[in-house]
C-alpha cells in the first residue's frame, strides 16, 4: 500500500510535468493545426537557461540567502526567454508556410527541432549539465511515504500555471481572441483580431509553460542535456492527442494519464518497457475513441 | 521598390537583434555562473556579416543591378532545359542506368562505394515511404520500424537458423508487411495527425522492443556476425556446377543495392499508374469521395502500408547483410525523419524527385562530415530553408490528366 501511494505521488508529479508540456502542443495545434516538433526543444532550452541562471545567482551569492526567490526569478526569466524563442521560431519557420501544405510546415518544424537541439549542443556541449541539488532535499515523511519539497513545488507550480492558463483562455479577452482564431482565422481577422499576433502569443504561452516544465524536470532529475527534449516531447504530444488535440482540459488529463501509466508500468510490470506502456495506452485509446478522451476542439471541415 | 527593400532590411535588423538576445544567455553564461561577452559576440558577428552579405546580394538583385550577369545565365539555362526536354525520356533513363552500372568502375575508392550504397538504400526506403505518404497521403513517422523489422528478420534468421540472404529476403519482406498491417490496422480509422503520432509511437515501440528483448535481439549490443549476401557462380572445375561465393567486395554489394533500388523503382512506377495507384491517389485527394466511387478504402490503405513496408523490409535485410551487424541504434526516429525529408525535399509522389532527394541528403551528410559537430545544425537549417523557398520539393510531381485548378 505504501508503495502504491508513493507511486501515486510520483505519477502526479510526472503527469503534471507532461501536462505542462502537452499544453503547448495542444494550443498550437488548436490554433494553426501544426504539430510543433520544436516544442520539445523549447522545453530543453528552458532546462538549460534555468540551470544557467541559477548558476549566475550562485556566483552572485544570492543562493544562500534566498534560494526559493532565486528559483522564482530564474523561472520567470526562463519562461520569458522561451516565449521569445518560440515567437522567433514561429516568425521564421512557420509563419511563411501558413498557406502551404501542412506537411511543409511539419518538415519545417522537424528541421527547426534538429537545428535547435544541435544549436544547444554546440553552445553547451554534449554532456549533462548538473542542476543544484539543494531544492530536492527536505520534505515530509509519513511512515514509508516521502514527499520531498521539490514535488510539492512542482504540484503547486503546475496547479497555478494550469489555473492561470484556464483563466487566460476562458475568461480574458485575449483568450477569447485565441479561441476565435482557433475556430476561424478569416472571420476573426474580420472582427479586428490581429491573428498573427494571437498566433505568436499562443506559441509564446505554450513555450513558457514548457520552459517551466524544463526547469522542474532539471531539478527533479538533477541534470539537463541538449537532447532531453525529444522523448518527453513525444510523450507530451501523445498526452495532448490522448486528451483530444486542441482541447486544453484534455491535455491536462492526458498528461496525468501518461504520467500515471509510465510510473505504474515501470513499478509493477517492467522498468525497461515504461515508454512502451505510454504508447500502447495511446494507441488503445485512439483505437476506441479516435478523437481522444475529451474530444477534439478543432473545426473538422478544414482538416 | 525602395520602400519594400527598406522593410526587409528593417525586419532583418530586428531579427538579428532578437538572435543576439537569444544567443547571449545560451553562450554567454559559463557553467560556473560567470559571464563572458567575447564568444556570443563573435558568433553573432559572423551571423551578422553573413546576413548582411546575403541581404546586399538580394537587394542588388531586386533592384536590377545584377541583371547584366544573371540574364545570360538564365537564357543559357533556359535553352539547355529546352534542349533537354526535347530528348525522349528513354535516352535519359539509358544514360542514368549506364552511369549507375559503371559507377564502381569510374569511382574506385571505398568511401565512394559506401556513399553510393547508402544512397541506393535510402532511395529504396524513400520510394517505399512514398507509397504511404505520396500516393495514399497518410503521414507515417515510424517508417523506419519496417526497415528495422527487415534487418532483424534477416539477422536473426541468419544467426539462429542459418538462412542465407536470398532465402531470408522473402521472409524479411513478409514480416515487414505483417508489421505494416499490424501498424496499419488500428490506425486506419484515424486521420492526419493522429496517424502521425500513432505511427511515431509504433516506431518507438518496435525500437524499444528490439532494445530490451535481450534473449532474442541481444539488446542494445545488437546482433553480430551476420553473413554477407551470397551469389551462385557457375564453375567448370569438375564438370558444370555452381559455387556459392560470399559478396565480400564492396562493389559487388553495390550491384545488389542497385538491383534492389531499380526493382523498387519499377514497382513503384508501375503501382503509380495501376488501378491501385489511382485508387490511392483518389483516397489521398478525398477519402469520402473515393469511397463513394466504390474504392475499398480500408483494404487499399492497409495495402499501402504493407507495400511500403515490404520495400523497407527488403532494404533492411540488405542493410543487415551489408553491415554484418544490426543494433537498435540504426532505427531511431531521426532516421524516419531523414527518410521523410528525402521524400518531401525531393517532391512527393515524384520518383526522380525522391532519387534526387535521397542523393542530396546522403551527400550533404558526407560533405559536412568534416564539420562533424555542425553537420546536424546545418542539416536542420537546410530543411527549414528548403521548405521556405521550395515547399513542393526539388522536382515536383507531374500529376496525371487535367484538373480544374490548372486552368486558373
Amino acid at each position: 500500500m505504501e508503495v502504491f501511494i508513493q507511486q501515486c505521488i510520483n505519477a502526479l508529479t510526472l503527469g503534471g510535468l507532461y501536462a505542462l508540456i502537452a499544453l503547448g502542443y495542444t494550443m498550437v495545434y488548436g490554433v494553426i493545426q501544426l504539430i510543433n516538433f520544436a516544442h520539445g526543444e523549447f522545453f530543453a532550452a528552458g532546462g538549460y537557461i534555468g540551470v544557467l541562471l541559477l548558476g549566475v545567482m550562485t556566483a552572485m551569492g544570492l543562493m544562500e540567502s534566498a534560494p526559493w526567490m532565486c528559483l522564482g526569478v530564474s523561472l520567470l526569466l526562463t519562461m520569458l526567454y522561451c516565449a521569445f524563442l518560440a515567437m522567433g521560431v514561429e516568425r521564421i519557420a512557420y509563419k511563411p508556410l501558413r498557406k502551404q501544405t501542412r506537411l511543409a510546415a511539419l518538415i519545417s518544424a522537424l528541421g527547426m527541432s534538429i537545428f535547435l537541439s544541435n544549436g544547444m549542443m554546440l553552445a553547451r556541449g554534449p554532456l549533462d549539465q548538473p542542476y543544484p541539488l539543494e531544492y530536492s532535499s527536505g520534505g515530509f515523511e509519513f511512515g514509508l511515504i516521502t514527499i520531498n519539497n521539490l514535488q510539492i513545488v512542482i504540484w503547486v507550480l503546475t496547479a497555478v500555471l494550469l489555473v492561470a492558463l484556464n483563466l487566460l483562455v476562458f475568461r480574458s479577452r485575449i483568450g477569447m481572441a485565441m479561441r476565435a482564431v482557433a475556430q476561424d482565422k478569416v472571420m476573426s481577422a474580420l472582427v479586428a483580431i490581429n491573428t498573427n499576433r494571437i498566433i505568436a502569443l499562443t506559441f509564446a504561452i505554450g513555450a513558457g509553460l514548457a520552459a517551466a516544465a524544463g526547469i522542474m524536470v532539471g531539478l527533479y532529475y538533477g541534470s539537463v542535456r541538449y537532447d532531453m527534449g525529444f522523448v518527453p516531447g513525444i510523450k507530451a504530444f501523445a498526452a495532448a492527442v490522448l486528451g483530444g488535440i486542441g482541447n486544453i482540459t484534455g491535455a491536462m488529463i492526458g498528461g496525468l494519464i501518461i504520467g500515471a501509466v509510465e510510473v505504474f508500468g515501470a513499478a509493477y510490470i517492467s522498468g525497461e518497457y515504461k515508454d512502451v506502456f505510454a504508447f500502447i495506452i495511446l494507441i488503445a485509446v485512439l483505437y476506441f475513441k479516435p478523437t481522444g478522451i475529451m474530444g477534439e476542439n478543432i473545426d473538422d471541415t478544414r482538416v | 521598390m525602395i520602400r519594400e527593400l527598406r522593410k526587409i532590411w528593417k525586419s532583418c535588423f530586428i531579427g538579428l537583434l532578437w538572435f543576439l538576445a537569444l544567443l547571449w544567455p545560451m553562450t554567454g553564461i559559463n557553467s560556473d555562473g560567470t559571464l563572458t561577452f567575447a564568444r556570443p559576440l563573435e558568433i553573432w558577428l559572423i551571423v551578422v556579416v553573413a546576413a548582411v552579405v546575403i541581404m546586399l546580394i538580394y537587394s542588388a538583385n531586386k533592384s536590377g543591378m545584377l541583371a547584366p550577369f544573371t540574364r545570360p545565365v538564365q537564357t543559357a539555362a533556359g535553352g539547355l532545359a529546352g534542349q533537354a526536354a526535347r530528348l525522349p525520356i528513354w535516352v535519359w533513363l539509358l544514360v542514368a542506368l549506364g552511369l549507375a552500372m559503371f559507377y564502381p568502375v569510374i569511382f574506385t575508392s571505398r568511401p565512394a562505394h559506401d556513399v553510393a550504397i547508402n544512397v541506393l538504400i535510402y532511395i529504396s526506403l524513400g520510394l517505399g515511404l512514398n507509397i504511404v505518404i505520396g500516393l495514399a497521403g497518410m503521414l507515417d513517422l515510424g517508417y523506419i520500424a519496417f526497415y528495422g523489422v527487415g534487418a532483424y528478420t534477416y539477422a536473426l534468421l541468419n544467426v539462429y537458423l542459418g538462412f542465407s540472404f536470398w532465402t531470408a529476403l522473402p521472409f524479411a519482406a513478409l514480416f515487414a508487411a505483417i508489421a505494416g498491417c499490424i501498424i496499419g490496422y488500428p490506425t486506419l480509422r484515424m486521420r492526419g495527425d493522429y496517424l502521425a503520432i500513432v505511427t511515431l509511437a509504433f516506431g518507438e515501440i518496435v525500437r524499444l522492443i528490439l532494445n530490451n528483448w535481450m534473449e532474442l535481439t541481444n539488446g542494445p549490443n545488437g546482433v553480430l556476425g551476420i553473413d554477407r549476401p551470397t551469389m551462385l557462380v557457375p564453375t567448370f572445375d569438375d564438370g558444370f556446377g555452381f559455387e556459392v561465393i560470399s559478396l565480400r567486395k564492396l562493389y559487388m554489394l553495390y550491384y545488389v543495392a542497385l538491383a534492389l533500388a531499380v526493382f523498387t523503382m519499377l514497382c513503384v512506377y508501375r503501382l503509380n499508374y495501376s488501378r491501385i495507384g489511382r485508387a490511392w491517389e483518389a483516397i489521398r485527394e478525398d477519402e469520402t469521395a473515393a469511397e463513394l466511387m466504390g474504392v475499398n478504402t480500408f483494404l487499399l490503405k492497409l495495402l499501402a502500408y504493407a507495400m511500403g513496408a515490404v520495400f523497407a523490409g527488403l532494404a533492411g535485410a540488405f542493410f543487415a547483410g551489408r553491415m554484418k551487424f544490426v543494433s537498435p541504434e540504426s532505427f531511431t526516429f531521426l532516421e524516419s525523419a531523414m527518410v521523410l525529408c528525402m521524400v518531401v525535399l525531393g517532391g512527393m509522389a515524384s520518383i526522380p524527385g525522391i532519387i534526387l532527394g535521397a542523393a542530396a541528403l546522403v551527400l550533404m551528410q558526407e560533405w559536412f562530415r568534416e564539420f562533424e559537430t555542425y553537420r546536424m545544425l546545418v542539416f536542420g537549417g537546410c530543411m527549414v530553408l528548403m521548405m521556405l523557398f521550395r515547399p513542393a520539393g526539388l522536382i515536383p510531381a507531374r500529376r496525371m490528366g487535367r484538373r480544374s485548378e490548372d486552368d486558373e
